[in-house]
């Protein structure tokens, strides 16, 4: 019997568990995906932001703010990527100025505290390459930027590493509520590494962090008080030679018609453009367009006009989790012991340490013991990069192993030791995607064009899967689908 | 008269040749040069083509290693060849220009490896 | 490992080779190649089909046998090579190359020459822009042709090919002889892109479609491609709406060209040439900075290996000259494209570096036949040479020769097709 269930392994579910993995605590958590952040998480924005968005007086408010203060105290600890880079929202008149003031005073009644009304003249010297017809911006030194899946990635392995037990491939099919517990079933799909999960799992709570299909997970214990609309975002990804062209994470000026494109920098120095939003019928639909992404473009060129369409990557699309209720859902509904944390759209990445305390204070208020556990481990290593070592550090590391001398991707710099560590760390993962999120190979100009086989050839190696399962992420996705000779087929 | 149009292969100019069966017999032109007519005269007779693929190998660091058909093949015999090589398995070290098959299909033609492993 | 050389070839691709052998044989004793891949050859090693080495070696070889060749020649001039060794950056302060090896950890190595010879990657889905899903089953033709003819392993089996060009083609036979079905290939022009030979061996020979003036505009499918929407063009290339449709396909090839990989180059200054995407070099494919060179893929991409191989050897005789000193920096002659004229290399000319003529690589912008492409100084034709076709897929040569740039007056040779 499990204390507590976790369902789902976004952000939100990983800052949850890494928060509960400090108590004694026995969880289980669930995830329908082959590895964590392979939802909502991994195709936004990446912004924390600073809180003088959301309107004052509700819930993404109070943990907007409260998530940024967290992450910049959790980073110490758990090194993943954050930088505060500081926005502008950016205006071109009198009118966007008057936006721009009722958004300031709005940041002040939420907490913060580093708000400036700067005129065009400031917005240029911090920002040369924008548009030269601004004439003002509110600038919040406190925004910043991460990379949300390897975010995520930090927190579950910290999770994992005190005790969590993470189940990847594993879809919640039902939930029966019994006297003082839960049934869950699941459907357990795995691609290659097989785990020996019993099928029902029994816990005394459960966390319905399901994201997109938090609803869905609701319905399965009658619950019908809330529905998720996933409401689509589309990007366009630039070379990082494109990246310089911003310092900080630029925003337009709301109207009541749009809330306007982004134009960022990301942690990794691309350069991000987007999102709009679509309200899209099936929660998996994440395809792009060329009419919404030329929208997209027009619509940045306001920003920046100077950046070079030939750059571009790729395009990816993201759903958020909106529900309709407006404001992010965190409470124990009216089935005794199942926490729904729904409706978790942007500022969701940002307020997702907050939520998790959030989260706990129902449990302590439901009278849970929270016993902190003697051995906890706040400190997680940070992956190895060779791409950010230096000399001394990267011989040092080369001698000890050698595979991190052996360039895979050459775009990104990424070494075959890296994907051997990527392997080797506490989410068990078997998949292109999720070597690529950890490790940055494949993410660089050429798409993986020259590492798929390379990395093809380690998982073959390391996980002695045969080759015709080896997935780009889900069931389904194979990269190849056999042996060209029939003398090879063999060798499986 | 019988006109056929056919570009050459034989380099990468890629000339446009065209075949005329006249009652004194076949004229080509169009060709830049001697294995242009050369090759649209086999062209029209019987058709010829290299084959080039691989063989499975073992003790290499690949699993496959290069070959072709050292001669072009009639054209009708490609996918024989290919199926033929499907289940081949040689082991190395292997040169350029060895034999790996020979004469494959009675074709009077040697499958020959393009690659040294060492 | 020696921490010094006088010439360290970046690459071990067939214009390292040919560059690091012409130096050799000019003089140069000390010469180190650098090479990503456990073995010597680049990516000739996975073009397992014939064609190569007509003018070169006046024979017709397969891309591993072309490739051998060069690597004989490599041996027999005991030329050092590195292999399994990834430059990260040149530093142009101090001519140094620095790299990564699993065997020798972090590597300075010093150099009074550096050729730059890197090759080039492929144009990827996101550069051209196909929307849709993003599922597996998407290649780009290298990567599909490396995985078959070095790994074994087979991509797909109902495939659909956007871009006409040669790996395109070759790729478009490869798939059908090992079992797959070659639906079709898509041209976004509304001429074949490969070589005419190509298109008859690869398409015709095995009945493939080629659609020409036609695109991808949308991929399907959530794990594995389920199929692509392709529309006709109009004259400036944008997809017609009405002509839009639906192909079943599990997998999709792009053969949508190829790019210089220049990092190395552009950290280390080098400039560049807007229409090559490569550097900008002399008769001695030295670039603007003093000591370094640059030849084959990197500096603009071929349609032949051969002209790789004469290319790269006047590069490494180039390289042999600047280190004994007798290389000339100044520019004495710049070529511009004119008519009908895309891109040139070199870009520029001293004539006291010339023996007695510089050949020129040129690319033009359409299709044209009957034409003549010609030099000029002035009024004065220096140089011309009929053709029955020009296509853009193609490189055209020009031999200019040092007695003619020295008797006509001025500096700025003007190529136009004509």
């Amino acid at each position: 019997m499990f204390d507590i269930c976790i369902i789902g392994a976004g952000i939100v579910g990983s800052a949850i568990a890494k928060e509960l993995s400090k108590y004694q605590l026995h969880i289980c958590w669930l995830e329908k995906g082959e590895d964590v952040s392979v939802g909502t998480t991994k195709a936004n924005s990446g912004i924390i932001h600073g809180g003088y968005a959301a309107k004052h007086g509700t819930l993404k408010a109070k943990l907007c703010r409260r998530g940024n203060e967290l992450y910049r105290q959790w980073v110490n600890d758990l090194h993943f990527p954050l930088d505060m880079i500081g926005a502008f929202v950016i205006g071109f008149n009198d009118e966007d100025k008057a936006v721009l003031q009722k958004l300031y005073e709005n940041g002040i009644k939420n907490g913060v505290k580093d708000l400036q009304i700067v005129d065009g003249d400031f917005v240029r010297q911090k920002e040369p390459h924008l548009n030269p017809d601004i004439t003002c911006a509110l600038y919040v030194p406190s925004v910043g930027i991460t990379s949300p899946y390897e975010l995520a990635i930090a927190l579950a392995e910290n999770a994992i590493t005190n005790g969590v037990e993470l189940r990847l491939n594993s879809e919640v099919v039902a939930i029966e509520k019994e006297k003082d517990h839960f049934n869950i079933t699941t459907h357990y799909t795995p691609l290659s590494v097989h785990f020996d999960y019993p099928k029902n799992i029994k816990a005394k709570m459960v966390i319905n962090a399901a994201g997109l299909h938090a609803d869905d997970v609701a319905q399965l214990v009658g619950l019908h008080d809330f529905k998720i609309h996933p409401r689509k975002g589309q990007y366009l990804l630039f070379d990082k030679d494109q990246g310089p062209l911003v310092n900080s994470v630029v925003f337009q000026t709301p109207t009541p018609i749009s809330k306007g494109i982004l134009v960022t920098p990301t942690y990794h120095r691309n350069l991000l453009i987007g999102p709009d939003a679509q309200d899209v019928l099936e929660k998996q639909d994440l395809a792009t367009d060329a009419s919404n992404l030329a929208r997209v473009v027009e619509t940045a060129k306001k920003t920046l006009s100077t950046f070079d369409l030939r750059k571009v990557i790729t395009s990816f699309a993201g759903n958020r989790a909106a529900s309709d209720r407006g404001d992010f859902i965190i409470e124990e509904s009216k089935v005794d012991g199942f926490i729904n944390v729904a409706g978790i759209e942007s500022p969701g990445l940002t307020a997702a340490p907050a939520i998790a305390e959030y989260v706990i204070d129902i449990l302590r208020n439901k009278g849970l013991a929270f016993t902190e556990k003697s051995d906890f481990k706040a400190h997680r290593k940070p992956y190895h990069h060779v791409a950010l070592m230096n000399k001394e550090a990267l011989n040092a590391l080369i001698k000890e192993s050698p595979n991190y001398g052996r360039i895979v991707c050459r775009c990104e710099t990424v070494s075959e030791g890296e994907i051997d560590e990527a392997l080797k760390r506490p989410v068990p993962i078997d998949t292109f995607d999720a070597i690529k999120r950890r490790t940055r190979a494949g993410m660089g100009r050429c798409q993986a064009g020259f590492c798929t086989p390379r990395i093809l050839e380690i998982l073959f190696d390391q996980l002695h899967m045969p080759i015709e399962t080896i997935s780009k992420n889900v069931k389904g996705s194979e990269i190849v689908i056999g042996r060209t000779k029939r003398a090879l087929e063999e060798e499986k | 008269m019988d006109t056929k149009k056919l570009i050459c292969i034989c380099c990468p100019i890629g000339c446009e040749l065209q075949v005329n069966k006249t009652e004194n017999g076949v004229e080509v032109t169009g060709n830049k040069c001697p294995r242009g007519k050369k090759y649209a005269l086999s062209e029209i007779e019987a058709p010829k083509r290299y084959v080039t693929s691989t063989v499975k190998i073992e003790g290499w660091m690949y699993p496959v290693i290069s070959v072709k058909t050292k001669e072009p093949i009639p054209k009708e015999n490609i996918f024989e060849v290919m199926n033929v090589l499907s289940d081949v398995t040689i082991k190395a070290p292997v040169h350029v220009g060895e034999i790996v098959v020979k004469n494959i299909l009675n074709l009077g033609v040697d499958i020959i490896a393009t690659r040294n492993t060492d | 490992m020696k921490s010094s050389y006088e010439c360290v070839v970046i690459g071990g691709g067939p214009a390292g080779m040919a560059a690091a052998v012409a130096a050799k044989r000019n003089g140069i004793k000390d010469i180190l190649i650098i090479e990503r891949e456990k073995v010597l050859g680049g990516i000739l090693n996975q073009c397992i089909h014939n064609g190569f080495g007509v003018h070169h070696f006046k024979e017709e070889l397969t891309g591993p046998e072309y490739s051998s060749r060069m690597i004989d020649l490599v041996r027999a001039e005991n030329i050092e090579s590195l292999l399994d060794c990834m430059v990260l950056s040149v530093d142009t302060k101090d001519r140094t190359v620095h790299a990564i090896s699993p065997e020798h950890g972090y590597l300075q190595i010093k150099a009074k020459a550096i050729v730059l010879a890197m090759g080039c990657r492929e144009r990827t889905r996101g550069a051209i822009r196909i929307y849709g899903s993003r599922p597996s089953g998407v290649f780009t033709a290298g990567t599909a042709q490396r995985l078959m003819n070095i790994d074994g392993y087979m991509p797909g089996k109902k495939v659909v090919i956007l871009g006409s060009g040669d790996i395109g083609l070759v790729m478009a036979r490869r798939l059908t002889l090992e079992g797959a079905k070659v639906e079709m290939v898509v041209e976004l022009m509304p001429y074949s892109n490969g070589l005419p030979r190509n298109t008859v061996e690869c398409l015709y020979d095995y009945n493939i479609p080629l659609l020409l003036s036609h695109t991808v505009v949308q991929i399907h499918g959530k794990e594995r491609v389920t199929g692509v929407t392709i529309a006709k063009v109009d004259e400036n290339g944008r997809p017609i709406k009405e002509t839009e449709r639906f192909v079943d396909c599990d997998t999709l090839l792009l053969s949508v060209g190829l790019i210089p990989e220049n990092e190395i180059s552009r950290g280390a200054g080098v400039q560049l040439d807007p229409m090559t995407q490569g550097a900008i070099v002399g008769e001695s494919y030295q670039t603007n900075v003093e000591g370094i060179f640059s030849c084959g893929n990197v500096l603009h991409v071929h349609d032949v290996v051969d002209f790789v191989t004469e290319e790269s050897s006047v590069c490494g005789e180039g390289v042999a000259r600047y280190i004994a000193k007798n290389l000339q920096n100044e520019i004495t002659h710049k070529l511009t494209p004119g008519e009908g004229i895309r891109s040139i290399v070199p870009q520029t000319i001293n004539l006291n570096n010339l023996n007695e003529k510089v050949k020129l690589y040129m690319r033009v912008k359409e299709i044209s036949e009957k034409r003549a492409v010609v030099a000029s100084i002035g009024d004065q034709i220096i140089a011309k040479k009929r053709d029955i076709k020009f296509l853009p897929a193609q490189t055209v040569t020009l031999e200019l020769k040092k007695k003619d740039l020295l008797t006509a007056a001025g500096n700025e040779v003007v190529i136009s097709v004509q």
